[in-house]
């Protein structure tokens, strides 16, 4: 049911249900939480979408996705055509359909969504995306070779976005990447049980059947700079996608002390080296019976979660403002809090407190209270003199952010950037001060989301292809 | 995949690995390190570049079998392959013409103090040498370093060869000899860059020392490898490796440096029952 002709559709309230694993089981594995729909339950998902002519939903994807399109193929069971659909916009479905955060983008205008659920667009897509990896993958068109030359820095969410449209433009591109598997955070952030690795690498080896090189073990900075790239590396322009690789700590006393993990490393050393594995994997991790993840964005959740599954009998969130400022998405606080994952509000560490071997074995801690919005829109935290406790723990974990990795702008000459670091860059283009240089995603916003940085890729796609064929 | 093109014992358990990297080789400066892993289920290790041959494409490192990862390298031989190898990273050493300069190596620090030795040399400096180790049978590249120095000096714990001393007794003795020395480069085990710091510190002879941190990604982004140096957090990775050995914190530098202890001692112990133990250290079977 593809058009406005049929008889009107009964209004379904309620969105199909994900089907998902246990909490107390889950919290203790790193497999799938969500498990996703089964062909039945997607039909009927895909079947409440309204089609509307007007299809609001299309506005709050970065990527402009036509979404009524492909729920509708998906609605008859035409999967084939509803994941070739998605794939004119979106390179990684299967990552989007996990991690994106639906409901502050697409199902936020959802017309549906205005009185009932809205439709479970990302679930849907997941579906569609899941099903193609499962029956075999169907070939895209290319345009023929252009005899241009693209690097693209960074294997993340904007650089493989930026990597797929162009070499489906025809031209040639390399992706340089830092560490020895491609993906970015998605493969070094977002933990397996959100966003399984074999799924990352698949949607990868898609973007190499479109002819994309990836360079792996390549920091560009270090073995070429981005000058080198464009003068005599053989590349005509460059686009920089490095993301917010540099962990903030929060500057107080003992932050330095064993058992003090940044979110990145704590990550970094479960998701990309397997320590969850250790001593199968090489790679140890050490996590205490009671850990403390401090801050509470959707990294935060992540870690919290982590260090349940590698054992921690007790892991907190420990957050200056209260749960309606939480700037996590509210399923995966839901989650984390499905799995046993403990909060403790209006509370943030003031000195970290650590034995004679420098281990940590507590925290002391300010109680707050919330005062006016701030610039963030958010009643601001404010401190309450005279309310320090002390907090047993064995595990930090800093997760209050991150900067952008400044080993590239760091070298690359006429490269400008902010005070933060971040390399500046016109949000319609990605141009940056320096020419055939663009820059997208975290690296020019500071940290956010996976599709913003999809959707600064794509921007950045059709601004270099326009320069590539001197339009500009 | 990186090939190991030539490995040498240089004593028991001290290896040496050129290996076949020419990206990272064309661009490798004295000072800088590399991370490698040797399969798919290993551990990024970084090493500290030992020397470079730009034209031959290829990267020397040695390194002492102590934990699981070092053992299992030092198993594979010439022809194998690293999984992964990345390059080169961290700051280089700063190269000018100070005029006169010592350069201490100790242990397996010799390797790394050899190519920054060379530099200083190369760039218009006096450059006195003094290298140390254990025993007779842990010392290596002694030519190499009298190359790379206008004098080298030389010293065994025991006494087994040329004559008995730690590397700060011959440095003191240096520094009061040497009245313009303008700086001091020191690349060794914690202990011995300490005992050099708060020798210097003395005379108040700028050290330069090159911490060989625990790190994963060894571009900034995990922050592992913090240091606290001159009361200021830096990541050994992308501010260092090589940092004012005054202003070090070797204190907290060596509790993080055994922070996964335990892990490595199972790990090890894990390695040796399932592949024998193969080293001659006489260690008794891992640590």
């Amino acid at each position: 049911m593809t058009g406005g002709s049929k008889p009107k559709k009964t209004i379904v309230p309620k969105k199909n249900p994900m089907p998902s694993q246990d909490p107390f089981l889950r919290a203790k594995n790193f497999n799938e939480v969500a498990l996703g729909y089964t062909e039945q339950a997607v039909v009927a998902e895909a079947n409440r979408c309204l089609q509307c002519k007007n299809a609001p939903c299309r506005q709050g994807c970065p990527v402009e996705v036509d979404i009524p399109a492909f729920i509708g193929l998906a609605a008859e069971r035409d999967f084939a055509g509803a994941i070739k659909k998605l794939k004119e916009k979106n390179a990684l479905p299967a990552v989007c359909g996990r991690v994106c955060p639906q409901e502050s983008q697409c199902e936020k205008y959802c017309t549906l969504g205005k009185k009932n659920e809205p439709v479970a667009i990302g679930r849907i897509e997941r579906y569609c995306a899941d099903w193609e990896l499962a029956n075999g993958v169907l070939p895209q068109q290319v345009n023929p070779p252009t005899g241009k030359s693209v690097a693209v820095v960074g294997s993340g969410p904007a650089g493989l976005t930026c990597a797929a449209d162009l070499a489906k433009l025809g031209h040639e591109v390399t992706v340089f990447e830092a560490l020895h598997v491609p993906g970015g955070v998605l493969m070094y952030g977002i933990p397996e049980f959100r966003l399984p690795k074999k799924v990352v690498q698949a949607e990868i080896n898609n973007l190499k059947n479109l002819g994309v090189n990836i360079e792996v073990n390549a920091v560009v900075g270090k073995f070429a700079v981005v000058d080198e790239l464009l003068n005599g590396g053989g590349f005509d322009a460059v686009f920089i996608g490095t993301g917010a690789g540099l962990p903030y700590f929060m500057n107080i006393p003992g932050e330095n002390a064993c058992g003090v993990y940044s979110a990145n490393e704590f990550l970094t050393r479960t998701n990309l080296m397997k320590a969850y594995r250790f001593p199968d994997a090489d790679t140890p991790i050490r996590v205490g019976d009671k850990v403390a993840v401090l801050g509470g964005g959707n990294v935060a959740m992540d870690a919290a979660r982590t260090a349940l599954r590698l054992g921690a009998k007790e892991s907190w969130i420990v957050y200056r403002r209260s749960k309606n400022e939480l700037p996590a998405r509210h399923e995966e606080v839901e989650h984390a809090e499905e799995e046993g994952v403990k909060f403790a509000f209006l509370t943030s560490p003031t000195r970290i407190i650590y034995n004679s071997d420098y281990w940590v074995i507590a925290m002391e801690c300010l109680q707050y209270k919330l005062g006016e919005p701030d610039a963030s829109g958010r009643r601001s935290p404010v401190p309450i003199p005279g309310s320090e406790f002390v907090m047993d723990v064995d595990t930090v974990v800093v997760a209050i952010g991150q900067g952008p990795n400044p080993l590239v702008p760091r070298t690359t000459k006429g490269l400008e950037c902010n005070k933060k670091g971040n390399i500046v860059a016109d949000l319609a283009t990605g141009a940056t001060s320096k020419p055939g240089v663009f820059a997208g995603g975290d690296v020019v916003t500071g940290a956010a989301t996976v599709i913003l940085a999809m959707g600064a890729g794509r921007t950045a796609a059709k601004a270099i292809h326009a320069y590539l064929n001197g339009d500009s | 995949m990186y090939r190991i093109v030539k490995k040498e014992l240089l004593a028991p358990t001290l290896n040496l690995f050129e290996i076949e990297a020419p990206l990272v080789a064309r661009k490798a400066l004295a000072g800088q390190f590399v991370i490698l892993r040797i399969n798919g289920e290993g551990e990024r290790i970084p090493l500290t570049i030992a020397d470079f041959d730009r034209a031959g494409g290829t990267i020397t490192c040695v390194f002492q079998e102590v934990g699981k990862t070092t053992k299992e390298l030092g198993a594979l031989g010439e022809g194998d392959f690293l999984q992964d190898f990345v390059g080169p990273l961290g700051l280089p050493s700063h190269v000018e013409n100070y005029g006169s300069v010592i350069c201490v190596g100790g242990g397996v620090g010799v390797a790394p103090v050899f190519p920054i030795a060379r530099a200083l040399k190369e760039a218009g400096n006096e450059v006195v040498g003094i290298i140390g180790a254990r025993t007779k049978e842990l010392l290596f590249w002694e030519e190499k370093m009298r190359s790379a120095c206008s004098e080298l000096r030389v010293t065994t714990d025991d006494g087994s060869y040329v004559r008995k001393g730690f590397v700060t007794d011959l440095l003191r003795e240096a520094i009061e000899e040497k009245k313009n020395t303008s700086l001091c480069v020191a690349i060794g085990p914690l202990p011995m860059m300490r005992a050099v710091c708060s020798l210097t510190r003395e005379y108040g002879l700028k050290t330069i020392v090159s911490l060989n941190s625990i790190m994963v990604d060894g571009t900034g982004m995990c922050g592992c490898c913090r240091v606290t140096v001159g009361g200021e957090t830096k990541f050994a990775c992308v501010d260092g490796p090589e940092f004012d050995g005054h202003l070090v914190d070797f204190e907290e530098m060596a509790r993080r440096a055994v922070i996964y202890k335990p892990q490595e001692q199972l790990a090890v112990a894990r390695y040796v029952e399932n592949h024998g133990h193969n080293c001659s250290c006489s260690c008794g079977g891992g640590r």
